[in-house]
């Protein structure tokens, strides 16, 4: 992942295009070919139309009390905020988002070790693996709404109380871990097993090999892969719908606030959640960035 | 007890990865503590997995591996005492140089301060020292093979292990670095066993060259004697400088006997000491190639050259101080005189003419 990361161009785009090129395509204004211009507008365009839908909801949760379900905008205030936290009628959203955040937290514990471990697994061909493999990818091909649906009759069927933390955790795990275990396995393809022998070489345990040398090397990838798990756990709707038992996750209370609030808290709801994935992505690369730029900035010392 | 001669014998060693097929069978081989000894061979022959055994990260299918009078088939490197530089250093990423070389001490537990202590003192025996906050890959190859190099002798090993240490290097580099890892085991008094698989390496650093085939030893002595006097066909080709001719006996005349060949008179080979052949035989002898004078038909042979064998120029390659003659002399086989330049340049030939091929007659040596 921190590949991924550190490949991306940096600059503007017209460095990418070898000088050569530029000339060749010529007939430019300042400098530039007329495509620049052509795949810009599309690039603005795809921006438009990916961020656009959300910028209104935005927009619209900073309304005051006046404030309807539509433009035009009526006036600006935090109210919908207030009203968020406040009144009952809007239903548990803070229930709803400590629920959320917590089953976020233990699904991404519980994706980051199964997927390292996977990894540490996976470093050598056993009888079999394959057949792991599969067994493990497949559940990413089941649609979510019936692998929710099959999970909340299972735990019916053993007579067991549906729950965010059992049953909604199962299901989310069902999702989280072949995803984790798939950006392990490319982490993993990075890393190069002369490392671990030289490690046991100069008088590591195993133990000592995998804390000090594979656990710090993969650090960038381990932070990928709990990213990875937070935000598909924190907006996880289809698996969490019937088997989240009597209290709701965030994403469930949302879907449930479109059909009985008709008040732009819900948008206020919208912005909230947005802001605090944000955060959660922001540290995640933040860390990325860090750990690279102590390997990098150590010279200087 | 554990002693600390770094003396190595490896008995009846074999090793087999799928029960079938042997990439190493049956090693016997003495080297003495202090050595500096050369692996050579193809890719594939087994001279890395060798390595690997006396390193401890393989385990031999069968046979002893003795160092210091102590069987180590089972130990842990750290429990041999050697320590291995791997063929790309296999430098960790994430730490600095001077951490780089303190693992092996923080892995035993010495404190901080004891550890850094120890790899400075380290890290100014391979100068390093303006080097010692980097990270391997702010470094160049060279100083990468200084650092693998502190970082494997700081576990004061008896034996140290080096796979292909310079193959990462350009050129220029891997004769300067060939130098220091000479005086890096001179300094440190310890057995080094190097594997490569190129010959000027070898023979430029080796007490004892081993050369490998097909995971069994084809020959084993100081570097000179296996240029010079090579035992058979094999290890003449492998380690250059020979052309290798072969025939059939035709004569034996006491110390001497005659190969048939195309040449007028055949070719009289002395017989090494201890051995016979008989008439019939099918023998291949190999000729130095800077033993190979060439003169122009007609003109006499230089003193104690009998043999001499008609060939065409077929090509010309200058070298600085010898220039390489390429000829037709063996059919199918490649048969090459390095001449002096001056030898060349009095009168030089060109593609295509015809010479004579000759060399004094003691220096021809029969193969196994």
């Amino acid at each position: 992942m921190s590949a991924v990361l550190a490949d991306m161009p940096k600059g503007d785009m017209s460095k990418t295009v070898a000088p050569a090129t530029t000339k060749a395509i010529a007939p430019s204004m300042g400098g530039r070919p007329w495509t620049f211009y052509v795949l810009a507008t599309l690039f603005a365009a795809y921006v438009i139309a990916l961020y656009g839908p959300m910028f209104c909801i935005y927009i619209l949760s900073f309304q005051d009390i006046r404030g309807g379900l539509v433009f035009p905008m009526k006036g600006h205030s935090l109210h919908w905020f207030v009203d968020l936290f406040t009144q009952v009628r809007t239903g548990d959203v803070k229930g709803s988002f400590d629920r959320s955040i917590k089953l976020a937290i233990i699904v991404t514990i519980i994706t980051v070790v199964v997927s390292f471990l996977a990894g540490l697994g996976f470093r050598k061909r056993f009888r079999g693996d394959t057949f792991v493999f599969y067994m493990m990818i497949g559940s990413l091909v089941a649609p979510g709404l019936v692998l929710g649906l099959g999970t909340g009759l299972l735990f019916q069927a053993l007579g067991l109380n549906a729950s965010w933390y059992t049953s909604a955790l199962g299901a989310q795990l069902s999702w989280t871990l072949p995803f984790g275990v798939l950006v392990m396995f490319a982490v993993m393809s990075r890393f190069n097993h002369v490392w671990e022998e030289a490690a046991y070489d100069l008088g590591a345990s195993r133990w000592q090999s995998i804390r000090l040398v594979m656990i710090p090397v993969l650090a960038p990838g381990l932070v990928a892969v709990a990213l990875f798990g937070f935000t598909l756990s924190y907006d996880e709707f289809a698996r969490s719908l019937q088997t989240a038992g009597s209290m709701n996750t965030l994403p469930l209370e949302i879907w449930s606030m479109t059909l009985n609030v008709t008040s732009p808290s819900l948008y206020a709801l919208g912005t909230v959640t947005t802001i605090v994935s944000f955060v959660v992505i922001g540290a995640s690369l933040g860390t990325i960035v860090l750990i690279q730029k102590r390997r990098g900035s150590a010279t200087k010392g | 007890m554990k002693s600390d001669r770094g003396d190595i014998e490896l008995a009846g060693v074999c090793k087999s990865f799928d029960g079938a097929t042997y990439v190493v069978d049956g090693v016997n081989l003495k080297i003495a503590d202090g050595a500096y000894c050369c692996f050579i061979g193809p890719s594939g022959c087994g001279k890395t997995t060798i390595l690997r055994m006396i390193a401890g990260h393989d385990d031999p299918t069968a046979g002893e591996i003795v160092i210091g009078g102590q069987n180590v088939v089972g130990l842990a490197p750290v429990q041999r005492r050697t320590a291995m530089m791997f063929q790309s250093y296999a430098l960790f990423p994430h730490l600095t140089v001077r951490e780089n070389i303190a693992f092996a001490l923080r892995v035993r537990g010495q404190s901080k301060s004891d550890r850094l202590r120890a790899a400075d003192a380290m890290i100014e025996k391979v100068r390093l020292t303006q080097f010692a906050d980097r990270l391997p890959a702010q470094l160049s190859g060279g100083q990468q093979q200084r650092v693998a190099l502190a970082r494997a002798a700081i576990t004061e090993p008896r034996v140290l292990l080096l796979d292909e240490p310079l193959s990462a290097l350009d050129e220029q580099l891997r004769v300067q670095m060939r130098q220091e890892l000479r005086r890096m085991q001179q300094e440190l008094g310890i057995t080094f066993i190097h594997v490569t698989h190129t010959q000027l390496e070898a023979i430029a650093l080796a007490d004892l060259v081993v050369v490998m085939e097909q995971g069994k030893i084809k020959q084993a002595g100081p570097a000179r004697e296996v240029y010079a006097h090579p035992h058979d066909r094999y290890v003449a080709e492998f380690m250059g400088g020979q052309n290798v001719l072969s025939g059939r006996v035709e004569k034996v005349n006491g110390a001497s006997f005659t190969l048939a060949r195309a040449a007028p008179d055949g070719i009289e080979v002395p017989l090494r000491p201890r051995s016979a052949v008989s008439v019939g035989d099918k023998v291949d002898i190999a000729v130095r190639r800077d033993d190979v004078a060439l003169v122009r038909p007609g003109r006499d042979l230089p003193p104690g050259c009998t043999t001499s064998l008609p060939s065409r120029v077929l090509a010309i390659e200058y070298q600085g101080y010898f220039v390489k003659v390429m000829l037709d002399t063996v059919p199918d086989d490649e048969f090459v005189a390095y001449v002096p330049e001056k030898t060349f340049f009095a009168d030089p030939f060109a593609v295509g003419d015809v010479v004579m091929a000759t060399w004094a007659t003691g220096s021809a040596l029969p193969l196994a």
